[in-house]
């Protein structure tokens, strides 16, 4: 079944026109990994999920984007939509406050007070996040001295916190050393049966290890989409062959 | 030099390894096909040690195939080269082995006269040594056609066994006498006919690096 479908999508930067005619579809608990070079517009489309380039000045969009079949850019309340697809950035950027409270702000946010009930959603998204026997004993410290990789799954925790369907995360792990990113990725895999991911990353290992479909991106376009194994198998245009066996990009 | 450029330098050694492969596979089966014609045990010497060159190269291919897995963690065209060619050096590897229990066999053959009648077993070596020399070109030259056109050419090679089966049953019939050279002859050209087969394997590794499907054997 597919979570999301993106239709016609046309993005512009003021005059520059950073996405063309994308159309994907993508898969209820699947991870779908989003791969190009720098700059081809898969960060900008994974922002376009839950409406971050709202934010950007000059940012115009034309197309469709459904969610569960609702235009997430006509139909649906731009802080329930951010309630309803998390993100996970590049850097690890937790609140310079407690781990407790990185988790807890965005429950408080949507009205979540009561503590019994916080500490019972905390305790569940840090262990979801792989992260709780970790800092079970120092949840009112500050999150900032945490490890970079015990940081990003704080990330994730207060992501999954507030019970999202889909999870964006953005070369969640290129700023980890190879433990920590085997850590984000057993997780994510973990997390695929409850959730929707979609990954942007450079590493295209990680897209062959993790992902179920990957789309390739370059200038704006989304040159192939297809299963993982078939795309770095038997790709089906040249310029990913091109680009996944390194000969540009 | 970038990473790209010395990949692909690696990957030209490794096509050179590949030649070499196939030029000792041509050897031995030449090799074998002359020690049976001529009953000569000197040539079956010589087929034990190009057997054993078969089995070194085999394994420097491999070493030098799990080294490019293992440094380019190859993707698309690469992946399929190299996983290909460690496929490939297995059954040229079996060649090697089919060749040499061919040369064995020839030195229990005592009849000189009558194996130098049966000249479909020399017809089937001929063929089977243009298709190993056929596929390795195919996978150097990335030519789909003659490694399509070497997986039609087995039908050659079991044509020739049917020939040569029929020729040693005729033998059995006419000469009681005949019956343990007859049997010896027919294992020597199923070896034939089975070298076939790996030759035929080894096209379509090459079709499947290529393409990326199978070819249906």
């Amino acid at each position: 079944m597919n979570k999301i479908s993106i239709q016609n999508l046309n993005l512009w930067y003021n005059d520059f026109q950073a996405l063309h005619n994308v159309n994907l579809e993508i898969e209820e608990n699947n991870i779908t990994a989003f791969i190009g070079p720098s700059g081809c517009g898969k960060s900008t489309l994974l922002k376009t999920l839950n409406r971050m380039n709202d934010l950007i000045e000059g940012c115009r969009v034309e197309g469709k984007i459904l969610l569960d079949n609702v235009n997430v850019y006509k139909d649906m309340d731009v802080n329930l939509l951010r309630k309803r697809v998390g993100m996970v950035f590049q850097k690890p950027n937790p609140f310079p406050m407690s781990i407790y409270d990185n988790v807890a702000f965005g429950l408080r946010t949507h009205g979540i007070k009561k503590k019994s009930e916080l500490d019972n959603i905390i305790e569940k998204s840090l262990r979801d996040a792989a992260i709780w026997d970790e800092v079970k004993d120092r949840l009112k410290k500050s999150a900032l001295g945490l490890s970079g990789g015990q940081q990003q799954r704080l990330c994730i925790a207060r992501a999954l916190a507030i019970s999202p369907d889909v999870l964006l995360m953005d070369e969640p792990t290129s700023a980890l050393d190879p433990i920590s990113t085997n850590k984000i990725e057993d997780l994510v895999l973990e997390l695929r049966k409850n959730y929707t991911i979609v990954i942007v990353t450079h590493n295209m290992q990680q897209a062959t290890r993790i992902s179920d479909h990957t789309a390739f991106f370059l200038l704006g376009e989304v040159v192939e989409y297809s299963r993982t194994t078939a795309l770095f198998s038997i790709p089906q245009d040249k310029r990913t062959e091109d680009y996944i066996t390194g000969r540009f990009g | 030099m970038s990473i790209r450029n010395r990949f692909d330098e690696q990957l030209e050694v490794l096509n050179s390894h590949l030649i070499e492969l196939g030029t000792f596979i041509e050897q031995i089966i030449s090799l074998a096909t002359m020690a049976l014609i001529e009953l000569d045990p000197t040539l079956v010497e010589k087929v034990i040690e190009v057997d054993n060159e078969i089995d070194l190269k085999e394994k420097e291919i491999e070493t030098l195939c799990m080294k490019l897995l293992l440094r380019q963690q190859p993707v698309a065209s690469d992946l399929r080269l190299i996983s290909s060619a460690l496929k490939m050096i297995t059954d040229m590897e079996r060649i090697g082995d089919q060749s040499h229990d061919i040369a064995k066999i020839s030195t229990f053959l005592n009849d000189k006269e009558y194996v130098k009648q049966i000249t479909k077993i020399p017809q089937m070596a001929e063929a089977t040594i243009k298709m190993v020399t056929d596929s390795v070109n195919a996978f150097v030259m990335r030519d789909l056609d003659l490694a399509l056109s070497v997986i039609e050419y087995d039908s050659v090679v079991d044509g020739l066994f049917g020939e040569v089966r029929r020729e040693l049953i005729h033998l059995i019939k006419t000469e009681n006498d005949k019956g343990e050279l007859a049997l010896d002859l027919l294992m020597i050209s199923k070896y034939f006919e089975r070298i076939g087969d790996h030759a035929e394997n080894i096209a379509g590794w090459v079709a499947y690096a290529i393409t990326g499907e199978h070819k249906d054997a």
